[in-house]
């Protein structure tokens, strides 16, 4: 039955309805527009809890493709007679897989509680609302959408209001941190702009007949051209003189595989690409970090595994040590840089950081355990580092500072805070019974099959999380209180809500984690598969 | 080699009928020239704008009928199939075809705009004489009409002149403002160095061929020879003069100037209307020139080269000199250069790849023309609540005029060229264009500089969100200038959803070897 439903595309747009309310809203009701918001973000968490429940992994997401012709535009041509059309096509195409399923999951529940959050929120709720519903809706699209222009329109989708959320709701440093955050991933999302031009342009093209050619932006089209021997793209010698110009060479396929690489490179953030990401941890407003930090980051991961590794499996073997290394400098790099912060906005930017590196691991194993270890890490960082800038939203709130120097000893003022800020804690640094854990250990055991050696040092970085994240958390918590913070009151319900609910999603996936490589079972399938063939045989 | 006989052809009512949407328009003028007389010196002159825009609606009505009944009418015995229906006029000088047509629609439309903009926001205060200043519109727009219609460098060059010595006077409408005066002038200038590039150009053509004819130079392209070094003398001569009129770097050094003296409608006028002529007239002139020549000679390679090579200078030369600009009319005509390379790039690819760009070229004009006029629309009304026309002018924007500020980062987002908008689309087909044809080196420079050009488009948006002028009095919006900011808004986030119903307009009405070739099979 809900297969019958248009569900992906209900999901995306929900938050549509949202933001027709919030605009007929007058701007001053600050208590509708949010109730609005936090309802309409429940909408498509619900829908999805829909759909997760319904997905059957044997079928690897089949029945719930969405795909209508968007741009079908036949080319004039100098024809010689022959009446043979040339086509170009883009298509709405939704889909879901073991790939997307999880993320979408985590990106519906971190943005309710992003919803919740933004209770801090001082001022022009209305428009804050508008753009955070335009983000969300933009974010799931990306992890659903089939076609790559569709793709990169939803993820665009996401720059536009970040730009927004961040320039006028920010700290001091906002607009400076708004536009490096534009430039960058600007130029992230043109560097991939120009890798799917290629793509389309050579791999897209398909020859269905003498008579009907057609150029496509179709995810599953270019897929298919490429792994297909006797495409355009991969046999030169079949369609030389008119055609000749299509064959793809060895070097396009390595240029279009790295440009891939540094456009989400720069989203993950892979090491020397991160400086835009620090501003942004420390300038946007907590709940807009919750985003960030718990979904927007995933996307480079995602996009780096289905358009990088999963359309160039060859490449992406032939540096597997490539990305392990850069994985490897990503963690120790964000552990030695978080152990000496003072701001513990900053601690958790280059903790994320660190942790973005155990996804790379995952990725450069190309093994099923590793890649399920780097998609479990995506999900388990997405909702820990979620949780962990709530309770900053919340300590700023209070405290009006995030400097670990100046906090100490809250636990006395804010027991039930100061807990979850230490769960959160232990969580991040992989303790066993937390997601955290099962997304570190199945992604170096992945690594460990191929690459002992960085695996063994990676495993030092796990060591250096463990002593900064203790570090910081201790010193929120214990130690001596200042004066003024003895009146403080511990979190209220509507900041409480959030933190249990997160709490509760991370000791699930920590003691359950087949909630997440159930779905997930058949997603690497063909990536594997692929592998073995092309690589191994 | 084809000769084919240019017998002299009597004018018949026929004839008149074909020309219907342009002598409607000259017609209109001299109406109005006498009834501008005839008004009292009291009386506002706001009335011969309405006249104005009916005459441009009269013409657009033609335009569009013929152009649809040319699609319909059976061909006659003989001809070619994908010659169609082209009407040739006065010794196959003049042409009404797909193309022509098409771009007709785009300059009558755009001069529809531009009028509904000059009658919310021209005043008398600043422009004393208000009547001259419509009449003086449709003849330009004529000029423009002439332009993409001949196939006949004589009858081209009578229309650019036309539209050019209507523009002079434009331009220096604003009486009272030194600027503007300073502007008239360097137009002039300039625009007699264009002409006088340009007529030297043709003269080397003429000289190579025999003809002014494109379709016979573009044929004698193909067998010239020892002639060939004059054809390429021809050729960048007349590039040089049309890289003026386009405002094309290294040629747009005067862009900048005319804008800022102009009144905001006719920068627009010059930024839409003019630019896109004088790019319609130089794609014709490189396919027939370059294209019948490719089966012999590499010309066609060459011409297409320096074409490319002029948008990517635009394009870069545009976007690092918008960067520095304060000033909304001077950035909107770097922006303008920028977009001028952008439009150069389907008309240099030729034919290379797999089919003809003209789709690419016509959609990405049409995004242009509503973005463009959408922006200097906003401006005109935010300028004159300003008293300048300054950046910091957009200050605070959002809580001033909250859905103005709405339809411009609607524009703001179409230049940068970000989705969900017709900008984005544009240039997208136009890269897909550039790598169909293996022309990989433009895609990155057509990329870096739309990313760099973020920069400025951004700043505009942070004034209206995040800056304040302290000055919170709501600013209103005239009426028909609103028509045209919301026109222009839906229609840019029209295109930005559904890109394709355009492109397929386009090429169902277009032919590349009606419209481009000029054969004569």
């Amino acid at each position: 039955m809900i297969s019958e439903l248009p569900i992906l595309s209900l999901i995306t747009f929900s938050p549509l309805i949202g933001i027709i309310i919030l605009a007929l809203l007058p701007r001053g009701s600050s208590r509708w527009l949010r109730v609005t918001a936090i309802g309409t973000a429940i909408l498509p968490l619900l829908l999805s809890l829909w759909l997760y429940a319904d997905y059957d992994s044997a079928k690897d997401g089949k029945p719930y493709e969405e795909q209508v012709t968007w741009v079908d535009t036949h080319f004039d041509r100098l024809s010689d007679g022959a009446s043979n059309s040339l086509s170009f096509k883009l298509q709405y195409h939704m889909g879901i897989d073991g790939l997307s399923l999880p993320l979408l999951l985590l990106t519906t529940i971190v943005a309710l509680m992003a919803a919740l959050a933004s209770v801090h929120i001082k001022k022009r709720w209305k428009s804050f609302y508008i753009w955070f519903l335009l983000l969300e809706i933009g974010m799931m699209g990306v992890f659903m959408a089939r076609d790559v222009i569709l793709f990169f329109v939803f993820f665009e989708m996401t720059l536009i209001p970040m730009f927004f959320l961040i320039g006028i709701w920010g700290y001091m440093g906002r607009e400076k941190a708004a536009n490096r955050f534009l430039i960058y991933n600007g130029i992230g999302s043109a560097i991939m702009l120009i890798a799917f031009v290629l793509l389309i342009s050579t791999a897209g093209f398909s020859i269905e007949s003498e008579s009907v050619q057609f150029f496509s932006g179709s995810y599953d089209v270019i897929k298919a051209n490429l792994m297909d021997p006797q495409a355009a793209v991969n046999a030169a010698s079949a369609w030389n003189g008119n055609y000749g110009n299509l064959f793809m060479s060895e070097s396009m396929h390595w240029t279009i595989f790295i440009l891939l690489l540094i456009a989400f490179g720069i989203k993950l953030p892979i090491f020397p690409f991160h400086t835009w990401m620090l501003r942004v941890h420390t300038e946007a407003p907590p709940s807009i970090v919750m985003i960030h930090s718990g979904i927007l980051l995933k996307m480079g991961a995602y996009g780096l595994l289905r358009f990088g590794i999963i359309l160039f499996p060859e490449q992406a073997h032939e540096w597997a040590t490539v990305l392990a290394v850069l994985g490897v400098i990503n963690i120790l790099y964000g552990a030695v840089l978080a152990f000496v912060q003072k701001e513990f906005k900053l601690v958790l930017a280059y903790s994320s950081i660190s942790h973005m590196g155990i996804v790379l691991l995952g990725i450069a194993s190309l093994n099923e355990i590793g890649l399920q270890g780097a998609m479990i890490q995506l999900v388990s960082h997405g909702l820990i580092s979620a949780l962990l800038f709530l309770i900053v939203g919340s300590l700023y709130e209070r405290t009006g500072t995030t400097e670990l120097g100046e906090l100490g000893g809250l636990a006395r003022s804010m027991p039930f805070m100061s807990g979850v800020l230490l769960t959160a804690g232990m969580a991040s640094l992989g303790l066993p019974g937390l997601s955290g854990f099962i997304g570190e250990f199945l992604s170096l055991l992945g690594l460990f099959e191929s690459m002992r050696i960085l695996t063994a040092v990676a495993v030092l970085g796990v060591i250096l999380t463990a002593v900064y994240v203790l570090r910081s958390v201790l010193a929120i918590t214990f130690g001596p209180m200042q004066e003024k913070y003895v009146a403080l009151r511990d979190a209220r319900l509507i900041e409480a809500v959030p933190m249990i609910a997160l709490v509760a999603f991370i000791v699930l996936i920590g003691i359950f984690p087949a909630v997440l490589t159930e779905p997930m079972k058949h997603g690497f399938d063909t990536l594997l598969q692929q592998l073995s063939g092309k690589v191994g045989g | 080699m084809q000769v084919v006989q240019q017998q002299l052809q009597p004018f018949t009512w026929s004839d008149a009928a074909y020309l219907a949407p342009e002598w409607i328009l000259i017609v209109v003028a001299i109406a109005l020239v006498i009834l501008d007389l005839a008004m009292p010196r009291r009386m506002n002159r706001t009335v011969i704008g309405w006249l104005t825009l009916g005459g441009l609606l009269t013409s657009l009505g033609f335009v569009i009928w013929r152009l649809i009944d040319m699609k319909g009418a059976p061909l006659p015995e003989g001809v070619n199939a994908q010659l169609g229906n082209t009407i040739r006029l006065f010794g196959d000088s003049y042409r009404i075809d797909g193309f022509s047509s098409l771009m007709k629609i785009i300059f009558l439309a755009a001069a529809v705009l531009i009028v509904l903009i000059s009658i919310g926001t021209v005043r008398s205060k600043e422009i004393p004489n208000k009547g001259e200043f419509y009449y003086l519109l449709l003849p330009a727009v004529v000029g423009a009409m002439v332009m993409v219609s001949s196939s006949d460098l004589i009858t081209l060059y009578v229309g650019l002149e036309l539209l050019s010595i209507t523009t002079y006077i434009l331009v220096g409408m604003r009486k009272y403002i030194v600027q503007s005066a300073e502007a008239a002038f360097k137009y002039v200038v300039t625009g007699g160095i264009s002409s006088a590039l340009l007529l030297f150009g043709i003269s080397y053509f003429y000289g190579a061929s025999g003809s002014t004819n494109l379709g016979q130079i573009g044929m004698k392209a193909a067998q010239a020879g020892d002639l060939t070094p004059l054809m390429y003398v021809g050729f960048f001569f007349v590039l040089a003069g049309f890289g003026i009129k386009i405002a094309a770097a290294p040629f747009h050094l005067w862009a900048a100037d005319v804008y800022q003296g102009a009144p905001t409608p006719i920068s627009a006028f010059l930024g839409v209307i003019s630019k896109a002529a004088a790019l319609a007239v130089l794609f014709r002139i490189v396919q027939n020139v370059g294209l019948l020549g490719s089966y012999t000679k590499p010309i066609a390679d060459d011409v297409n080269l320096a074409v490319l090579i002029m948008a990517a200078a635009a394009m870069i030369a545009g976007t690092t000199a918008a960067l520095r600009q304060h000033n909304m009319k001077r950035l909107l005509a770097l922006s303008g250069v920028a977009n001028a390379g952008y439009l150069l790039v389907p008309v240099g690819l030729g034919l290379s790849g797999l089919h003809t760009y003209v789709g690419e070229f016509i959609f990405y004009l049409v995004v242009y023309l509503f973005m463009n006029i959408g922006a200097f629309a906003v401006l005109s009304v935010i300028s004159k609540a300003a008293g300048h026309e300054e950046l910091k002018g957009f200050g605070g924007l959002y809580y001033r005029a909250p859905w103005t500020a709405v339809a411009t980062i609607v524009f703001v987002l179409s230049l940068a060229g970000l989705p969900i908008t017709g900008g984005f689309f544009g240039k997208l087909f136009i890269l897909l264009g550039a790598a169909q044809a293996q022309n990989y080196w433009i895609v990155p420079i057509m990329v870096v500089t739309s990313v760099i050009s973020y920069y400025f488009y951004f700043g505009i948006i942070r004034q209206m969100f995040m800056r304040s002028t302290g000055d919170d009095q709501e600013i209103a919006v005239p009426g028909t200038t609103g028509i045209v900011i919301w026109l222009s808004a839906a229609a840019v986030v029209a295109l930005g959803v559904m890109p394709g119903a355009v492109m397929d307009f386009v090429y169902k009405y277009f032919s590349i070897a009606a419209d481009m070739l000029f054969l004569y099979l």
